[in-house]
């Protein structure tokens, strides 16, 4: 069969499950990225409080969630969820092995890494933002709640997007692994088309073409986000103190 | 409105761990009055003006602004504030002006001025910006509310944070070594902004070393030395044959200028 015919959208073509797997590495990336953030912000709460405890868990998290192999805590979450689930089910008089959907469980899996990761990227943000400014929002009256929504928030994303650009890169890589629970992305949708068709060759490269689009256009993004947030630092040859 | 007592400090107190830094100051401001604080570094007048708006919490004494006490209760041996609503309400009756300005470096000139009118006094907005160009184009910035922080001079920025402050109508100025951190060319134009303000009928506390602002501008002087006052009265007296020795010693560092 023809190149062409065989990444076409033809009948005999993968091309149409190929852009529906593009569009699934991007769906599942961008729901762990929001779980990350959602727990990175949390964590990164616990290891700025100041409270012993909090700073011991929170770095607990950072630790394991950054040591271990991501593909061990897919497992981990997706074998072992759905085998408690069965567990669940059998007491409850079900028969038989209860799956865990499997979108649900990679995202999660990949988006409690990606929370150690952003831990760290937020932990660093809040830790750019001049002590002064803090200090100027009490002084005019804010009030803690107050200060967080107008001061240290904007603040924490505009230093925090660099490297969230670098968490986006890295999950959506990551995000390959999930392919051992069969959810039909990018990367399992190229090994089975590369399967049936023998063309080993062909449809990795193109997987990983399509994946270098996804990284190369979110870099994009990233760095016209960075330019925005930037308009209110220092130009080189402009102001001073 | 002369006669009345805008800011009252009872036998303030002061530590750090073992270190006694305030060793119960008293003061009292009444509307108008321009105080500059002066003394050596070290000699706890940043931790004094700190403690007033409670940027630092006294470890004892009484602080009322405009007849309101401050309500302080012990816990565990620790002086604290018994309301932190009530210390917010204080504190945006309090204008600060810090050594190093702080402008919110996020925003530009115009909202760093509005903020504080718009989200802690909840005041309309377009009201807010019409006050807030009126108090940009006082300080002489008007051409600069919508630059960022950073690409304004140091003395750019100290006079868009003395209107930010003044935007919350303050019944008293704090300053906080307002031209320390300064090149010495762009002291005059804070000074200057500070002048108006005081000759305006503002009531003001002010830390600093300049000499010629305390003489001149102040009408009244206090000098504070190891954690207490050392002396205090009018810039005449204070300046002139009624100097305490350790002031006399004190301002003769600064070579007698003026
Ligand atoms: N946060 C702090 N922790 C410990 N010591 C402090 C702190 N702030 C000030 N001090 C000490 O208090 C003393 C008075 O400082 P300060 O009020 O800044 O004096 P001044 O403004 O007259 O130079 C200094 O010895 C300083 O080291």
């Amino acid at each position: 069969m023809a190149t062409l015919e065989l990444l076409g959208f033809g009948q005999n073509g993968w091309g149409a499950l190929l852009l529906v797997a593009t569009l699934m590495t991007l769906a599942v990336t961008a729901t762990a990225l929001l779980i990350g953030a959602v727990l990175g912000t949390v964590v990164a709460t616990a290891k700025l409080s100041g409270n012993m405890l909090l700073v011991g868990l929170g770095n607990v998290y950072t630790t394991v969630f950054r040591g271990v192999p991501e593909l061990l805590i897919i497992y981990l979450i997706y074998f072992g969820g759905s085998s408690a689930v069965t567990a669940v089910g059998q007491w409850l008089g079900y028969e038989g092995f209860l799956g865990l959907p499997s979108f649900a469980a990679g995202a999660l899996a990949v988006g409690i890494i990606s929370g150690s990761y952003q831990a760290e990227v937020y932990r660093g943000a809040y830790l750019a933002i001049a002590k002064g400014e803090l200090e100027a929002a009490s002084a005019i009256g804010m009030n803690r709640m107050l200060r967080l929504r107008r001061v240290v928030m904007p603040q924490v994303l505009r230093y925090a997007i660099p490297g969230l650009g670098n968490v986006w890169q890295l999950t959506l890589k990551d995000s390959a692994l999930i392919s051992v629970t069969g959810l039909a992305e990018l990367m399992r949708t190229s090994q089975v088309a590369a399967g049936s068709t023998r063309q080993y060759f062909l449809f990795y490269i193109v997987g990983g073409v399509l994946y270098l689009l996804l990284t190369s256009f979110s870099d994009r993004l990233f760095n016209r986000a960075e330019r925005r947030a930037n308009r209110s630092m220092p130009a080189a040859a402009m102001g001073q103190a | 409105m002369p006669g009345v007592t805008r800011l009252s400090v009872r036998n303030i107190r002061k530590s750090f761990g073992d270190h006694e830094v305030l060793k119960g100051i008293s003061l009292d401001a009444e509307d108008g009055d321009v105080i500059s604080l002066l003394g050596a570094s070290g000699s706890g007048k940043s931790t004094f003006l700190r403690c007033i708006n409670l940027l630092e919490t006294a470890s004892d004494g009484e602080i009322f602004v405009d007849g309101e006490q401050i309500r302080m209760v012990k816990k565990n041996g620790q002086n604290r504030p018994e309301s932190q609503k009530q210390v917010d309400h204080i504190r945006s009756e309090l204008g600060m002006v810090f050594q190093s300005f702080n402008l919110w470096s996020h925003m530009t000139i115009l909202q760093n001025v509005i903020e504080g009118p718009v989200h802690v006094l909840k005041r309309p907005k377009a009201e807010c910006i019409a006050e807030a160009e009126a108090l940009l184009e006082k300080v002489g910035i008007a051409d600069k509310r919508h630059a960022y922080p950073a690409h304004l001079s140091g003395g750019q920025q100290q006079r868009a944070a003395i209107a930010r402050a003044l935007a919350m109508k303050p019944k008293v100025m704090l300053f906080d070594e307002p031209t320390s951190a300064l090149d010495p060319e762009l002291v005059g134009e804070v000074l200057r902004v500070m002048r108006a303000l005081a000759e305006d009928g503002m009531t003001m506390l002010v830390v600093t070393h300049e000499m010629s602002f305390a003489r001149n501008v102040s009408n009244r002087v206090v000098f504070m030395r190891q954690g207490v006052v050392d002396s205090s009265g009018a810039p005449d007296d204070m300046f002139g044959s009624g100097a305490s020795p350790a002031f006399r010693q004190f301002i003769g560092h600064f070579g007698g200028e003026q």
